[in-house]
């Protein structure tokens, strides 16, 4: 493990921005830590301080310049990985309606700052995009991961429940703990190697490398949410009608906040548009949410008509569907779909409370 | 998932690129249906084969795509028909075509009706309504194929009469199924003036159709709540659910497993099915809203 100072941390990312990377690490904006292009270290969110709850995201000062000592924002590495708006192709009439394909960025992305839920969450999407969609392929073979430790998680956190946290584990190039002066740095893969040998940086002490672990145990102790994932898939399975359902429906705005902030789902639109001319038309995947009428349309009717229908799809699918389709829960336990949720539902609430009535059922509709 | 289902998805990605068709004919089904019958334009047709019960993705250009089982002989893929029921945005944009008119064709995508699981044994074909378009491939197969099995039965039922699509060839069938012993049963919920055949629902047909249920296959398709009720129909009749297979329909906009909206349970329905074995299904069947 090696030692990098805050001045070798900003080379760092000068470094990746020299050798053609687009930068994507957290900054402030409107009132929320963001991901997004920046220029630099000077653009983190120095001093800043992350609360969290049910409905609830502020910011807050520190009295220290730690950069990293928050959870995350909304924001997560799909928004670049799987664009909210892709192209997927053009398509002109004359010639015959033949498609052209969209031309690749220009710049790869280089992540900075990705927590290890985060990491997780591209870990998921890999199953479900890596095989069939090149566009995704490309972006992610390309990419760059910066991964960081927890030591502060948010309030709705749970990864210790889904296993994904909070150390790194999967995922990153160069994994980041961060001390009061500097980072400790753990090397993932050869090319994490290769862009640490650009910037000093010195042999970890021992007393440095405990502190790593010791960082996990504080983010362990502070984890601000709990989930008993025993029997899933089953315990969703065979509890789909369950009067849960209908309480949370009565709840749930049916809004997709929590499918937008969710570093996992994956579900899209696929819409066509056509110029005014009529001569070119685009094909555009777009996020979509499975809380939308329109999203089960299908031979003239709405197959999902209720929130409660809805809400069971979502976290069905999240908890337990997921894995028999893709061998791994949807949920990292980023909490983000708590967080987001304009009524604070809590999805970790929602399945104790199916767990605790296990087998109840509506008797009449 | 079988490697050849994974090659489809790879090679049709749902970006494009699409065959052209054009349309040459255009026959009204029913009141709200009309079957477009399209060859490949140029060399687009090169390659191209399906199985009885896939499905294609077809595109009107600027204005969409929409998932829509193929009701032709599979043994004349380069003549397709596609029966299309105008009840959206796009399908009602496919209404406006006329012959001469271009479509894309993307596909063919899903799981096929298993026609070998019924060879050397009865076929039984248990079709409602527009629910006879995804299995028509199936019954030219097998009618073209008559040797391969012993009795061939089919059900099939609709509401009205005027619900009941292929009427243009009503006569045809009726003499070739007679020549090939083909046992055809129909029936409506409510009769019209000069309907010759049975009223009732599609399962009261069951008990004439005097099904031996050791040696039969079953292909049903239709609305979700028909395919619940003959399923368990057919269960009673002492079929085992190993042997019955039904055609499933939900949202799809890739047909790749990529846009999700075609979930029924954990089964992805354009990739998994649409075709599924009834035990896969038959419990998801009884939840509401799935």
């Amino acid at each position: 493990m090696r030692y990098l100072d805050r001045s070798g941390f900003a080379g760092l990312l000068a470094s990746l921005s020299e050798a053609g990377y687009d930068l994507i690490g957290p900054t402030v904006r409107d009132g929320a830590i963001v991901l997004d292009h920046v220029d630099g270290a000077g653009d983190l969110p120095a001093g800043v301080s992350e609360e969290q709850g049910p409905g609830t995201y502020r910011l807050g000062r520190r009295d220290d310049e730690r950069m990293f000592a928050w959870a995350h924002g909304s924001d997560a590495g799909k928004r670049f990985l799987f664009p909210p708006r892709e192209v997927l192709a053009t398509i002109h009439r004359n010639g015959g309606m033949r498609a052209e394909p969209v031309p690749e960025e220009a710049r790869p992305f280089a992540f900075v700052g990705l927590r290890s839920c985060d990491l997780h969450a591209i870990a998921i999407q890999d199953r479900v995009f890596m095989d069939l969609d090149p566009a995704y392929r490309r972006r992610r073979e390309r990419a760059v991961f910066i991964g960081v430790n927890c030591e502060v998680p948010g309030g709705t956190c749970f990864c210790v429940s889904m296993q994904t946290g909070p150390r790194c584990s999967v995922g990153f190039d160069l994994a980041l703990t961060e001390l009061d002066a500097g980072f400790l740095v753990e090397e993932g893969t050869p090319r994490g190697s290769e862009l640490l040998a650009a910037v000093e940086t010195r042999e970890a002490t021992a007393p440095e490398v405990d502190e790593v672990e010791r960082v996990a145990d504080r983010a362990r102790a502070a984890m601000g949410r709990v989930l008993d994932t025993s029997d899933l898939p089953d315990l969703l399975y065979r509890n789909r009608t369950h009067p849960r359902w209908k309480d949370v429906a009565e709840r749930c705005l049916a809004c997709g906040n929590c499918t937008n902030a969710c570093p996992t789902c994956f579900c899209h639109d696929v819409v066509d548009d056509v110029t005014l001319t009529g001569d070119e038309a685009t094909r555009t995947r777009e996020w979509a949410t499975c809380f939308s009428a329109e999203y089960s349309w299908a031979a003239g009717e709405v197959v999902r008509p209720t929130h409660a229908g809805r809400y069971r799809q979502w976290l069905t699918h999240k908890f337990a569907s997921w894995i028999d389709q893709y061998g791994t829960s949807g949920c990292v336990g980023c909490g983000r779909c708590i967080t987001w949720c304009p009524v604070g539902i809590d999805v970790t609430e929602e399945i104790a409370a199916i767990r605790f009535r296990d087998g109840e059922v509506v008797v009449a509709g | 998932m079988s490697a050849a289902s994974l090659d489809v998805r790879r090679t049709q990605p749902e970006g494009g690129p699409t065959r052209i068709a054009v349309i040459q004919r255009i026959v009204p089904e029913t009141p709200d249906s009309s079957t477009l019958w399209s060859t490949f334009r140029g060399s687009d047709g090169r390659g191209y084969a399906f199985g009885p019960g896939q499905f294609n993705m077809l595109y009107l250009f600027g204005v969409g795509e929409i998932p829509i089982s193929i009701s032709s002989s599979p043994e004349r893929p380069q003549r397709l028909g596609h029966t299309i029921r105008f009840t959206g945005r796009v399908s009602n944009a496919f209404r406006g075509l006329e012959p001469g008119d271009e479509i894309g064709i993307r596909g063919p995508f899903g799981r096929p009706w298993p026609l070998y699981e019924a060879e050397g044994g009865d076929l039984l074909v248990v079709a409602g309504g527009l629910g006879v378009c995804p299995v028509r491939p199936a019954i030219e197969w097998a009618m073209r194929h008559r040797e391969r099995f012993r009795r061939l039965i089919l059900l099939v039922g609709a509401r009205t009469p005027s619900l009941l699509p292929y009427q243009e060839q009503l006569d045809w069938w009726l003499g070739t199924m007679e020549q090939l012993g083909v046992e055809l049963h129909l029936t409506v919920d409510e009769a019209e003036p000069g309907w010759l055949y049975g009223v009732g629902v599609v399962t009261t047909l069951f008990p004439k159709a005097q099904i031996e249920s050791a040696r039969t296959t079953a292909f049903v398709c239709g609305p979700e709540i028909m395919m619940r009720f003959a399923g368990k129909g057919l269960l009673n009749m002492g079929m085992a659910r190993e042997r019955i297979y039904v055609s499933m329909e939900r949202n799809m906009q890739c047909a790749v497993q990529l846009c999700g909206h075609c979930q029924f349970g954990p089964m992805f329905v354009c990739a998994d099915g649409p075709v599924f074995r009834y035990d896969e299904v038959a419990d998801l069947l009884e939840v509401d809203e799935l």
